[in-house]
């Protein structure tokens, strides 16, 4: 038998009809919705008198519109009628949704592997395009639009056209003080983003294996920031130790039997990938972006570049363009840009293993003057973790604000809003501009940067810090 | 969804790379629960300004541009988000067709299922069509998804490709869900199929 990659291997277990000349038709066995991109969806249901087809692999939860101090404060009367109508939709099509009330809500790509939804193997979809998060686990995720999401509802199927395939080995030796978020960050810096375009994503080699599911999660979350249709992970010891107990991961031998068949879900020694890149991460910094877009960013000893040093005519105007929404000077040190807002959360860097990276830094510290900071955990099931652990204490003995689950200021549909103007450091994924609010200026580091930045009111690289230090192999604390 | 055969009209430049979904419709226009009724806050940031005017240095925001539905772009148009809000607030603005040298994968399938159509075209030609329309007051085009030709009325034209499978389902305005629904044995079949390899249902 040919050899085969692991997107081939969860691709062909899940390919329903092949035709020639035509997308496949692919079962999907897990659809997350959330109140944003399923309305019209449902609408479009009851419309043309269709059905959920299997509504019990599907699940639903709030997060981009709740209000992170008090979420039964909606202040916005659209935000409530959205949510409304999704506990109005979940009852009439049976979806078992995870709302307000309950412990299990959170931002959908945090709660979906921490409930165990998430599993190696499985087709999984959500009208967002950060559900490449999922990937972490071996899982083939990926965001589609709300057409799809009625498609999916309705068939619980999806035409999908096959990717192309790329494989990135990372290797060399992390240093001290590097993130997952540095990892990918600088990934993208390096390749740009539509790098990604048309392909699936695995991630491979020494550097990946060693990682937490935390952080392949943060990976995965960024693949669609280089234009990449999911990003893939193959499961091993780590990923099955992360969902023994979780509440829908199978249970007892049901999960020895699923480890069985999860652990064919790699990589095949001489399966070929349409491309194939190796990214050494030994030299990699704490990064830091300086731009509009999550490509456009540098390590922390850097400065902001000069546009005219860009290639193209084209590149030269999207960076000067950038440069003026940041307002920010070419030449400026990177650790001499000031900020006004730091932002812990998000799909990208809210998990608990963010928090305790975060709370390291900032532990014994207060947040400079003037900055405004925010830890929001992403799923009430973290926030619950961290409380026991007292992270909640040292975040806001320090200063911070601690928040309940959602996506907070991450896309700021809810009140978690940066002024116009204002900085922010911020562990989301996306630094477009007005993302984080009209005319805000978002800057994309990792937690530990962020945490860093709060307490300085600037950037500073967190390898010159006095906080205990991760161990040489990077991989746990030394006391 | 209105087919797509043949469109002729106003072409538009946005000489930007990278326009992202956060960009095309910002989030605070997300929060409707229909499709229709987002053209007005289409590019909102750039649109307008603080006040809530029009902004006379946007492109679009010029006369010359009124009534486009063509809209010209740079490379990786649709990047971001998968909100289908973008496509949804493109159409209701009046556009039909999206030329660029590249597309995001998530918007670009998004505007296949609301008849807008993403034309892909090498970025020379791309920067050719900038100069015409720039150069020409008025400059049209016309898209023929047919041949698959685009043409303007100076006899300037070139080809273009798009997958046949979406090509088709757009010329005949054709709906994903019907046309699926028409393998329910094999769905059904996958179904029960799979339930013996793999327990697809986990209750708590």
């Amino acid at each position: 038998m040919a050899p085969k990659t692991l997107f081939d291997k969860i691709w062909e277990q899940h390919v329903v009809v092949e035709e020639a000349n035509q997308p496949s038709l692919l079962y999907i066995d897990l659809h997350l919705i959330h109140e944003v991109t399923s309305p019209q969806a449902f609408e479009g249901l009851r419309l043309s008198g269709r059905k959920v087809r299997r509504p019990e692999l599907t699940f639903a939860t709030m997060d981009h519109n709740v209000p992170t101090d008090d979420p039964f404060s909606t202040r916005d009367e659209i935000s409530v009628k959205q949510m409304e109508t999704l506990t109005k939709n979940c009852k009439e099509f049976n979806i078992p949704l995870a709302d307000l009330h309950s412990d299990q809500q959170g931002i959908v790509h945090v709660i979906g592997p921490e409930l165990g939804l998430t599993l190696p193997g499985k087709t999984i979809v959500c009208g967002d395009s950060h559900t490449s998060t999922h990937g972490a686990f071996g899982a083939l995720a990926f965001g589609i639009g709300t057409s799809e999401v009625e498609h999916v509802l309705a068939t619980q199927c999806l035409w999908q056209k096959r990717p192309k395939t790329m494989r990135i080995n990372f290797v060399g030796k992390r240093g001290l003080g590097i993130m997952a978020k540095d990892i990918i960050l600088g990934l993208i810096a390096k390749y740009g983003v539509d790098f990604g375009t048309g392909y699936v994503v695995e991630y491979a080699g020494p550097v990946i294996e060693e990682l937490s599911m935390e952080e392949r999660m943060t990976i995965c979350n960024m693949s669609i920031e280089f234009g990449a249709r999911a990003g893939l992970i193959a499961p091993d010891e780590t990923t099955f130790n992360y969902l023994k107990g979780r509440p829908y991961a199978p249970k007892g031998e049901a999960f020895d039997e699923a480890v069985k068949e999860w652990k064919q879900l790699c990589t095949d020694p001489d399966a070929v990938f349409d491309k194939e890149v190796t990214f050494d991460i030994s030299d990699l910094e704490p990064q830091v972006t300086w731009g509009t877009n999550p490509g456009m960013g540098t390590g922390v000893t850097g400065v902001v570049p000069d546009p005219n040093d860009f290639e193209s005519e084209v590149e030269q105007k999207a960076a000067r363009q950038a440069l003026e929404y940041m307002g920010l000077e070419p030449g400026t040190k990177i650790t001499d840009i000031p900020v006004d807002y730091v932002f812990i959360g998000s799909c990208t860097n809210s998990r608990i293993e963010d928090l305790r990276e975060a709370a390291q830094v900032v532990k014994g510290k207060k947040v400079a003057p003037g900055v405004t900071a925010l830890v929001v955990p992403g799923s009430k099931a973290v926030k619950k973790q961290a409380e026991k652990e007292g992270l909640d204490k040292i975040f806001i003995e320090a200063g911070f604000e601690w928040r309940g689950a959602g996506c907070s200021m991450c896309l700021s549909m809810n009140p978690d809003v940066v002024p116009p103007g204002k900085r922010c450091a911020s562990t989301s994924n996306r630094n477009f501009e007005g993302r984080q609010g009209k005319g805000a200026r978002t800057h994309l580091v990792s937690p530990a940067m962020a945490a860093a930045a709060a307490i300085h009111g600037h950037f500073v690289d967190v390898r010159q810090l006095d906080v205990r230090r991760r161990d040489t192999d990077g991989t746990s604390y030394s006391a | 969804m209105e087919p797509l055969i043949r469109h002729k009209g106003l072409v538009a430049p946005l000489d930007k790379v990278n326009v992202d979904t956060d960009q095309i419709i910002p989030k605070q226009f997300l929060k409707r629960i229909e499709r229709t009724g987002f053209g007005q806050f289409l590019f909102y940031d750039w649109r307008y300004l603080d006040d809530g005017s029009p902004n006379p240095d946007f492109t679009l925001n010029e006369p010359r541009y009124k009534g486009a539905s063509i809209l010209l772009t740079r490379h990786n148009f649709g990047c971001g988000s998968s909100r289908e809000h973008a496509p949804w607030a493109l159409l209701d603005y009046g556009f039909k067709v999206i030329i660029a040298p590249s597309f995001a994968d998530i918007f670009y399938n998004n505007c296949f299922k609301n008849g807008i159509l993403p034309v892909t075209l090498d970025e020379n030609i791309v920067e050719e069509l900038f100069q015409r329309t720039l150069a020409n007051e008025g400059y049209t085009l016309t898209v023929d998804l047919e041949q698959q030709v685009i043409s303007d009325e100076q006899g300037w034209s070139t080809t273009f490709t798009t997958d046949p499978f979406r090509r088709e389902m757009l010329l005949k305005g054709l709906d994903d869900i019907g046309r699926t629904e028409l393998y329910e044995d094999q769905i059904s079949a996958y179904e029960q199929n799979r339930r013996k390899i793999y327990q697809l249902v986990h209750k708590p």
